[in-house]
């Protein structure tokens, strides 16, 4: 129970009113940063990362982490509203969150996507109180073979789950894994599908793609349906909290679900971006409504948000105890703790008892002031939509613009996500599913990289993945995952009775 | 840079160097930024690169060096091209500056991208960066002599060594050091970035690392590492003890261990091509208010770094042979683009 | 999302083509992939794994084989594909939006995105939205400017600016 004293001493020095100003200031800035495509919650840590210095580190770290969560509650709201993932983690709640808001439910698919991060991160918070030495040891076994293999599983959850034609699949997942291999090779360090251009050393960015494909693409299916957004004349009512909290208690299964990949996804830095995929992909098989899914179903935007929390959260943890950053902001952080004199380690739970359960109080308290600040905005959210389509429109263009500028400083960002607009349009029209696509995008170099390391370890021997318990056990998993929807028509055949399986 | 012996002579060069620059001109404030800086990080974010660039930023506006303000961008893509490329083209706006590291030399020559270090204006030497020798602690291994012996008596490529990029410095340094090895060489396992090769080292996924000083602390400071030499011609001056018994001084130089290979890492600040004497000097005085701060010593001190500042003409011949020593190193390993 | 609006206007063109065109895109897509996975090696050394070139070219072989498929797929004549796609009006009012964004991301090059962003959103809101001028001008500049402050002024993040901000000493 040291634990549990040191929390309530971290309470104690987080729980002052200073401390709470800061929250709220960091949390507001983090929903524009996360609302913004063209702003991450690395580029607002960073610049207020310099105002810190003359802080004490608790204070620092509690304004600057709160930008964190206000960034991850924000990057909800555009997927939402408009189909505009301001982050990469919010590209799966687009799937049935946009959807909902077409359907004008956009209120609680806000309010379900806020409550999901809140329990997505305080499950995490829970993790790191309790079992950081544990969790830091787990997270040292993870070689190049082990990432292979989680980022095989993060695939093979979400693979075969298409409706429509498969070759359409494999296309588009193929065209992803392709974009994914532009630019300069990690291992060997060689020029691919360059062509001598510079604009192409950078290969594609997944966010310049994500938001031409999503956003732009969008923008031009609702201007050819006509000068709206559907859904925009949805009423507003002041009871969606109530609404959307009456439908949660049944998805209990898949919070939990979903709080497991993103912790486990957190911790091996696989990232907040894949555990969304990962979370969202194992509802969609295991919930009895999975066959709703992507068409507007509450449950679909619980999924990826839980599980994007609990990794963006759980992220925090390899940056404290090992000092490797689990996403671009937990990097700039960490570049903020040695500015502070904190040497981020195994020893920073030794040394710094006070800073490390203050930060940890702050992250149960920047949670829950979080949520009840963006849940009392969500009418002011939804209202947005109200907003003449001829305004919004070319704005959307205007931030999408920033936002794909912003991701390597470069204007071709900006042409290529008009490229990527009028493909998403287009595979739109001839479903063609862009997730596959998205995801080989996001994965593909991970886990190509992760593979010829393993690879190089082993001298070429594909045995690797199978050399220990951790390893096999998730490659196996991942096969069992990838060949599901085979044995489940499998099953329903030897039984002949479909409705069984599906219970299953 | 690269050596294979002794040069006291050049670091004393260098001393005296940095001391004459050090009375500052006074023409040095004539020019001053008359809109924000910008400082191009030609590496991504976390990385030794960034971490100085970040600090820098943070102690110019804790002290309140400059009027304007100084922004940081990564331009990490295509092993930092991009970056040098956006120097390259922006040729006559003295308002942006690029922190540099080894890819200023080995990017070009590795990926043939169409960049050198005469495109932009040499501004500062800052420091020099240093390479430590790391096993994991559990293994056997006491001295680097130890290690090396293993290593000749294993197969070929039996040992992983991991780094940071493809071709770039820790590759260089790994090549360097198979030279040393009769024959037998390493498996090289490149990652994204140092805190992640260390903590590969720590989980005991590869044998053994080059990683900077900063990179490596932390699991040192914990038990979890053991330095067995640092690649330069001197030990470390840092006497304070970092771990209970050691402290960056007790690491002996690879040289007096056996392994007579010397690499070191510059970083140094360049601005724009036509920037005119006085904007440089604008920048020199700058980066000199910077390093007079404690907060700057204690940041080198953190992470052992060899404090050499040289500008001007210096710099400009210390560029000069170091890119000499990285085409010739690259060349021997194989590295050179062949496009 | 679109397949019952043939009532509304002349029909441009049909699902068949529209999918001969995109499998076409992702043959050439092909080509271009395995020409340069050819150069950069294919094969799998023995100490290293598999060479740059290896996982792009069966990536993309797999894509083109697929792609075939769906070509095979689409070429007959069907009623569905003979569906229109979409009309002239629905083309019409993605050109709308299109055209101009175009023309928006080109000027950001020579003026900047601010002052290209104002002239686009106003532009777009008198001719599309039937606004009053003043509206327009009142809330295309209002967003400019509330996003100049935020980037450039508060977030620090330099986004691509032309003589009007370099005039405003920016």
């Amino acid at each position: 129970m040291d634990e549990l004293n040191a929390l309530f001493g971290g309470f104690a020095v987080a729980l002052s009113g200073y401390h709470l100003m800061f929250m709220v200031i960091g949390i507001t800035l983090g929903v524009i940063i996360g609302v913004l495509p063209g702003l991450g919650g690395a580029n607002g840590v960073a610049i207020l990362l310099p105002l810190t210095f003359s802080m004490p580190p608790t204070s620092a770290i509690i304004l600057l982490t709160s930008i964190y969560w206000g960034a991850l509650f924000g990057g909800a709201i555009t997927s939402i509203l408009f189909n505009i993932p301001g982050e990469p983690w919010s590209v799966a709640t687009t799937f049935d969150g946009h959807p909902m808001a077409q359907n004008g439910k956009a209120d609680e698919a806000l309010v379900g996507a806020f409550t999901a991060s809140f329990v997505g991160a305080i499950f995490a918070v829970c993790l790191i109180t309790f079992l950081a030495p544990v969790v830091a040891k787990f997270a040292l076994k993870f070689g190049p073979a082990e990432f292979f293999a989680v980022q095989f599983l993060t695939f093979a959850s979400f693979i075969g789950m298409g409706r429509g034609s498969p070759f359409k699949t494999i296309a588009s997942m193929c065209l992803g894994f392709a974009l994914a291999s532009v630019g300069l090779d990690g291992v060997t360090g060689t020029l691919r599908m360059t062509f001598g251009q510079d604009e192409l050393l950078n290969g594609f960015k997944f966010l310049v793609a994500v938001i031409g494909l999503f956003g732009i693409g969008e923008i031009l299916c609702s201007m050819e349906d006509g000068l709206k957004f559907n859904g925009a004349a949805a009423k507003l009512r002041m009871d969606a909290v109530i609404r959307t909290w009456r439908q949660l208690p049944r998805m209990w299964a898949t919070f939990l679900r979903s709080c497991i990949v993103g912790c486990w996804m957190g911790i091996t830095p696989g990232g907040a971006t894949p555990a969304s995929f990962m979370g969202y992909g194992i509802a969609k098989r295991l919930s009895k409504r999975g066959d709703n899914f992507g068409k507007g179903e509450l449950e679909g935007v619980v999924a990826p948000e839980t599980a994007a929390h609990a990794a963006g959260t759980s992220a925090l943890l390899p940056m404290l105890t090992l000092g490797i950053p689990g996403s671009p902001t937990a990097a700039v952080l960490l570049g903020g703790l040695l500015i502070w004199g904190l040497q981020p380690g195994p020893l920073l739970f030794v040394e710094q008892k006070d800073f490390v359960w203050g930060l940890i109080a702050s992250m149960y308290l920047g949670n829950v002031v979080g949520l009840v600040m963006v849940l009392t905005c969500v009418p002011l959210f939804a209202a947005i939509l109200r907003v003449p389509f001829s305004i919004i429109a070319p704005a959307i263009v205007f931030v999408c613009a920033i936002g794909a500028y912003t991701v390597n400083n470069t204007m071709f960002d900006v042409w290529m996500m008009l490229v990527f607009g009028v493909m998403g349009y287009l595979f739109n029209k001839l479903r063609y599913p862009l997730p596959p696509l998205v995801l080989a995008l996001v994965l593909g170099d991970q886990a190509e990289s992760s593979f010829r390391q393993a690879m190089l370890v082993s001298q070429g021997s594909v045995g690797v993945f199978w050399s220990n318990w951790l390893c096999g056990s998730i490659m196996t998993l991942g096969l069992v995952m990838a060949f599901w929807p085979a044995l489940q028509a499998l099953r329903a055949k030897l039984s002949g009775n479909a409705a069984i399986a599906r219970a299953a | 840079m690269i050596r294979t012996g002794v040069s006291k002579t050049k670091t004393i060069a260098a001393a005296l160097a940095a001391s004459a620059c050090l009375t500052s001109p006074a023409w040095a404030q004539r020019w001053e930024p008359t809109k924000p800086v910008t400082l191009v990080i030609p590496a991504g974010t976390g990385g030794g690169a960034d971490q100085m660039a970040r600090f820098i930023q943070g102690v110019v506006q804790k002290h309140n060096l400059m009027k304007q303000p100084l922004i940081v961008i990564n331009k990490a893509g295509g092993a930092g091209a991009e970056g040098f490329l956006e120097m390259k083209a922006s040729a006559g706006d003295p308002h942006k500056i690029t922190i540099t590291l080894s890819n200023l030399f080995t990017t070009p020559l590795g990926t043939g991208s169409p960049f050198n270090w005469k495109d932009m204006q040499p501004v500062a030497m800052l420091a020099l960066d240093q390479f430590v020798l790391w096993t994991n602690s559990e293994k056997p291994y006491k001295t680097t002599k130890d290690y090396i012996e293993a290593v000749k008596a294993g197969d070929d490529r039996a040992f992983k060594m991991g780094g940071t990029g493809s071709k770039q410095e820790d590759q260089i340094v790994t090549a360097a050091i198979e030279q040393q090895t009769g024959g037998k060489k390493f498996t090289y396992v490149p990652y994204a970035g140092g805190g992640q090769v260390a903590v590969q080292l720590v989980g005991n996924h590869v044998d053994s690392t080059v990683n900077n000083p900063i990179e490596a602390v932390a699991q040192w400071r914990a038990g979890q590492l053991r330095p067995l030499c640092i690649f330069d011609a001197q030990r470390s001056t840092y006497t304070a003890k970092v771990t209970e018994k050691e402290a960056w001084s007790d690491i002996p130089t690879c040289k007096e261990a056996g392994l007579p290979v010397e690499y070191q890492m510059l970083r140094g600040i360049f601005t724009t091509k036509n920037a005119k004497p006085e904007q440089v000097a604008f920048y020199v005085d700058l980066l000199k208010k910077v390093m007079a701060t404690p907060d700057w010593k204690e940041f080198m001190e953190k992470g052992a770094f060899n404090q050499t500042f040289m500008s001007g003409p210096d710099f400009e011949k210390w560029l000069t042979s170091a890119e000499a020593q990285h085409a010739d190193l690259m060349k021997k390993a194989g590295f050179l683009a062949t496009q | 999302m679109s397949s019952h609006e043939e009532a509304e206007g002349r029909p441009l063109v049909s699902y068949r083509t529209l999918d001969i065109a995109v499998t076409i895109f992702f043959l050439i897509v092909t080509a271009i992939v395995m020409t340069d996975s050819l150069r950069l090696g294919i094969s799998w050394k023995p100490n290293e794994g598999p060479q740059p070139g290896l996982f792009p070219f069966y990536i993309v072989l797999a894509m083109g084989i697929a792609s075939l498929i769906n070509l095979a797929q689409a070429l007959p004549h069907t009623a569905d594909g003979e569906m229109a796609a979409t009309t002239v009006p629905g083309l019409k009012r993605m050109a709308a939006i299109f055209v101009p964004a175009v023309i928006f991301v080109l000027a950001t090059h020579y003026i900047g995105i601010y002052v290209s962003a104002a002239v686009y959103i106003g532009a777009f809101m008198v001719f599309f939205g039937k606004f009053a001028v003043w509206k327009a001008l009142a809330v295309s500049l209002s967003i400019a400017i509330v996003n100049f402050m935020m980037f450039e002024v508060w977030f620090l993040v330099p986004l691509p600016k032309g003589p009007l901000e370099a005039a405003l000493g920016y």
